[in-house]
């Protein structure tokens, strides 16, 4: 076995100088439930493990003016137990809730399941539902990211040598919002998505859908923002007809794998009775707000 | 081979270790600290043999790595029954047989513990959600959530 070298900078600085020093040989730890595993199965490439989950800034959820900061190791737990972020962004935070035992909860992170680039990914959908941004440092200093743009294809990201994520920003919505995600699997909990899908949405006074975002997992090589599938609710009281162009876009959206979760026919037909489903729920929500 | 150098407290208790990066924490109490009470089932955070709290918080042993632990707060299944007496859930365990080959045992039982220190009263689908990540392939279940319910009954002094 090759000598693996370990690191826990204390400070963003500190960590962008030990990854930028490694020349892309370092592998960012955040709560491990991804990273460790494949470190078991071998196939980690890398010789420095860099553990980010002592620099307060990606531990700590804070309420800006305009929003909320979350660091991009806060585990799920923690998140899950945050107030105010559930109130804002349920489901931002169900997303992350649905990944894993209560085990992995302790450990499992946004930040880390962003990075980890499966199209699976349960968090991810809401934060692009969310139009949540990342706030990414590397060695030409910090710089700000939409969700979407980050994971390109399995595994694959579009983070540059040396630069991880620092925290999530999500904006903060007008009254009469709500988000939803959903995300079907063949039992109740510990699986992975066969589809997910989330909903954001905002009505206006009259109950008018004035604004929404639709994301899709699973059900492409990476989580899609579904652009189609929001222009058919908004403008409309989200009201049947609505619903079905908007389950119509999604599942026309889908770019799906055959495997033993799910065949072709199968991802996009769930893909837009869940899309459906998220929305009637965002709905309510932003009812309820 | 690099070697760390980590102090942690185990069980209300300082610990120190040496190892290395690669090995997890779950290694270092079985192969280091001769603390064998945690299992190995899958390595991969499936099965929740190895369940320890780290700062209060439940994980899965296996998916910690040793170095992480540096000035942590660890709890194992060594840390549950106070001397020769037996914590509720343990004596729960043994009069509901809760359990047959055993090496899931520890791991529910320091699962059960944080259920129940975050939830003294939790209703029979909350404690199955929350034992979700714990496999037992002996008991079918029922006999164990029977027992963590009762031990809650006890705790609470019912």
């Amino acid at each position: 076995m090759s000598d693996l070298q370990f690191s826990s900078p204390k400070s963003v600085k500190e960590a962008v100088k030990i990854l930028f020093a490694a020349k892309g040989k370092a592998k960012v730890l955040a709560g491990g439930t991804d990273l460790l595993v494949q470190l078991r199965a071998g196939r980690m490439t890398g010789s420095m493990i860099v553990d980010i989950k002592n620099i307060p800034e990606l531990r700590s959820i804070k309420k800006e003016k305009n929003g909320f900061t979350v660091g991009a190791a806060v585990s799920g737990a923690e998140l899950g137990a945050h107030k105010a972020i559930n109130k804002a962004w349920p489901g931002v935070v169900e997303g992350l809730e649905l990944i894993g035992s209560t085990q992995i909860q302790g450990r499992a992170s946004l930040g880390g399941n962003l990075c980890n680039g499966s199209p699976a990914a349960d968090s991810v959908p809401g934060l692009i539902a969310a139009g949540a941004t990342c706030k990414i440092a590397g060695p030409k200093g910090l710089r700000t990211a939409k969700v979407e743009d980050i994971v390109l294809g399995p595994g694959k990201t579009s983070l540059k040598a040396g630069e991880f994520v620092v925290s999530f920003f999500l904006p903060t919505r007008p009254k009469r919002s709500g988000d939803a995600y959903l995300r079907f699997i063949p039992r109740t909990e510990m699986d992975i998505a066969v589809v997910g899908a989330s909903v954001s949405l905002t009505l206006d006074k009259a109950g008018v859908c004035s604004d929404a975002r639709v994301s899709l997992g699973a059900v492409a090589p990476k989580p899609l923002l579904v652009a189609k599938a929001a222009r058919a609710i908004v403008g409309t009281k989200v009201d049947d007809e609505a619903l079905t162009q908007l389950s119509l876009a999604a599942s026309a959206a889908c770019d799906p794998i055959d495997d033993k979760r799910g065949t072709v026919e199968y991802r996009t037909k769930v893909a837009g009775v869940l899309a459906r489903r998220a929305a009637t729920i965002a709905l309510e929500r932003a009812r309820g707000n | 081979m690099t070697k760390y150098h980590v102090k942690t407290m185990i069980n209300g208790d300082p610990a120190e270790f040496l190892c290395g990066t690669e090995q997890t924490v779950l290694d270092c109490l079985r192969d280091e600290l001769g603390l064998t009470g945690s299992k190995e089932g899958c390595s991969s955070g499936d099965c929740g043999a190895c369940s320890i709290t780290l700062d209060g918080r439940l994980v899965c042993a296996c998916l910690v790595l040793g170095v992480e632990t540096e000035g942590k707060d660890i709890e194992t299944i060594e840390g549950v029954a106070d001397g020769d007496d037996l914590h509720p859930i343990q004596k729960h365990f043994l009069q509901e047989a809760a359990l047959q080959c055993g090496i899931c045992t520890p791991g529910f039982i320091v699962a059960a513990k944080a259920l129940l220190a975050e939830n003294p009263s939790p209703t029979e689908t909350e404690t199955r959600y929350w034992l979700a990540g714990n496999l037992c392939r002996c008991t079918g279940y029922d006999k164990i959530v029977t027992a963590v319910m009762n031990a809650a009954a006890e705790m609470r002094g019912e």
